[in-house]
């Protein structure tokens, strides 16, 4: 469930050493102040190269998301849910829900980050409920 | 200065070759096969053909697709490109071709696309094709499978807009209901909303029937300018309208998962046809999964946003409905061999223009849009097609 440690380009390494000490960090402009993602070498709203990295509080909301029933790969087995999750930053992102049951995701549904380890790469950034 | 597009060129030939299982033949010869018919169908002769466009296949991928067809055909065009893939690029490779007329680069292109997704693929290919859509980083790492992606579409539209899943369903009825007229189509037994919702489910709220075939195929087209176009055997089928909009490549960046880029593809075609929605005799829509016809159905005009799923129920896009979509019986029922699968939409729309379409003809066909979609919602392009030029 992870790609492979050598691909990473040098824009997504600060991303990626945040996965390895638990922290989903974002690209945020420094002269428009917005939060991106995916890493980037530009600032996607304004064209600034002048982008910063910030930790992100974790905390969003499920803005859409799908029960897999058939997986096509051995690599993951089904039933899993794949999620977009709204951060409260702004960027939305890819993720997995996890640590519930498959039938009980709702989009709206308030979710924080959590760790996955996986067999060949970073720990991978997914979702968990989010019930504080 | 150039002017519009539009009435300036005209499609004056057009042929399918067999589709469905075709394990006979390769997406090369398929490919071969579909542009003898078409040229054939054209009146038209081997050292006629000055601009080739072809699309690479999954199935037999090649460096030079275009070069590699015209040599085993042993044509020589002065205008000759591959496009790249993707279910839109049939419609946006028409708009390119067009263009090329209108500026001298070539006076009679064909268009061919064919692979063999059924038969010619390997394990690895089929496996490699299904892996290669999605960011390799941000999102592929997840495990979203083709169906899952526009899965969420499907449930954001529901969420927003209480559209169900019985709406979704009306769509392959629809479809499976014009192939029951559509002798060439792969799959003509009718179906009911329950057979969709009773298959079995593949990604929530898509079922089995809520997606499309895979099947061989190909198709192709002639396209010349519309001076030359009563010169041939059939009537001509006139481009009136074309537009693209292309606003992200992987779902996770789209704007907005509910309105596409069908929107602004949309209205720039019926700006330059200076027609509208209402003006549409009948409509071809992008039907890899059923969501994807009820999004551009709304984006498109046909209706307003949200009211996709009263669109289906009330007014009908099968035979017998207010617009009728699908004519051939879509990628849901005729074919989709990948890439090439709105050709056969092209090929289709042709026919019903022609007034040569069968049990299947729309009554007085005048006027009609096409619309493709490739990647995840991502690259649009719309269509209208006319008997008249003007
Ligand atoms: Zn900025």
């Amino acid at each position: 469930m992870s790609p492979k440690e050598s691909s990473i380009a040098p824009v997504e390494q600060p991303f990626i050493d945040g996965c390895h000490q638990g922290v989903l960090r974002l690209q945020r402009c420094t002269r428009c102040h917005r939060h991106q993602f995916y890493p980037r070498l530009v600032c996607g709203y304004c064209w600034a190269r002048d982008l910063e990295w910030v930790s992100a509080s974790g905390k969003g909301r499920i803005a859409s998301f799908t029960v897999v029933r058939l997986a096509v790969s051995p690599a993951h087995e089904a039933p899993y849910v794949v999620a977009l999750v709204d951060l409260e930053e702004g960027p939305r992102m890819m993720s997995r829900v996890t640590d519930c049951d498959p039938e009980s995701v709702q989009i709206g549904a308030q979710v924080k980050v959590a760790f996955a380890e996986t067999s060949d790469g970073a720990p991978l950034p997914v979702f968990e409920p989010d019930n504080d | 200065m150039m002017g519009s597009l539009r009435g300036k060129v005209a499609i004056v030939g057009a042929a399918d070759t067999a589709v469905g299982k075709v394990p006979e033949m390769s997406a090369t010869e398929l490919c071969v096969d579909a542009i003898l018919r078409a040229v054939a169908d054209a009146g038209l002769k081997k050292g006629d053909i000055d601009g080739l466009v072809t699309c690479n296949s999954m199935s037999q991928p090649m460096l030079y697709h275009a070069e590699a067809i015209a040599e085993y055909l042993q044509i020589f065009p002065r205008y000759c490109i591959a496009a790249g893939a993707g279910g839109g690029t049939t419609f946006s490779i028409l708009h390119h071709a067009a263009s090329a007329i209108a500026t001298g680069m070539a006076e009679t292109i064909v268009i061919a696309m064919a692979d063999s997704l059924r038969s010619g693929l390997t394990r690895e290919q089929a496996m490699l094709m299904q892996s290669s859509t999605g960011h390799p980083r941000f999102e592929q790492p997840y495990g979203p499978t083709v169906p899952a992606y526009y899965a969420l579409i499907a449930q954001a539209h529901m969420a927003e807009y209480g559209t169900r899943e019985e709406h979704f369903a009306e769509v392959a009825v629809a479809c499976r209901a014009h192939a029951a007229r559509n002798p060439a189509a792969q799959m003509r037994d009718p179906i009911t909303v329950d057979d969709v919702l009773n298959s079995r489910m593949i990604a929530d709220p898509l079922h089995l029937l809520d997606c499309s075939l895979v099947s061989d195929g190909g198709a192709a087209i002639v396209l010349t300018s519309a001076e030359r176009a009563r010169d041939f055997p059939h009537d001509p089928v006139y481009l009136l309208g074309v537009g693209e909009g292309h606003i992200h490549e992987h779902i996770s960046q789209a704007h907005s998962l509910t309105t596409s880029a069908a929107r602004e593809a949309g209205a720039r075609a019926y700006d330059m046809a200076g027609l509208g929605p209402s003006d549409m005799d009948f409509a071809q829509l992008y039907d890899c999964f059923t969501p994807t016809v009820l999004v551009e159905l709304e984006d498109l005009g046909f209706c307003r946003k949200g009211e996709g799923g009263d669109f289906l129920t009330s007014e009908g896009i099968g035979p017998t409905g207010a617009l009728p979509v699908n004519t051939h019986g879509g990628m849901l029922s005729h074919s989709h061999p990948g890439n090439p699968g709105s050709m056969f939409a092209l090929t289709e729309s042709v026919h019903q223009l022609r007034h040569d379409a069968g049990k299947r003809q729309v009554s007085d066909a005048k006027v009609g849009l096409l619309h493709a979609q490739g990647g995840i919602m991502s690259s649009h392009t719309t269509l209208i097609l006319g008997r008249e030029a003007g």
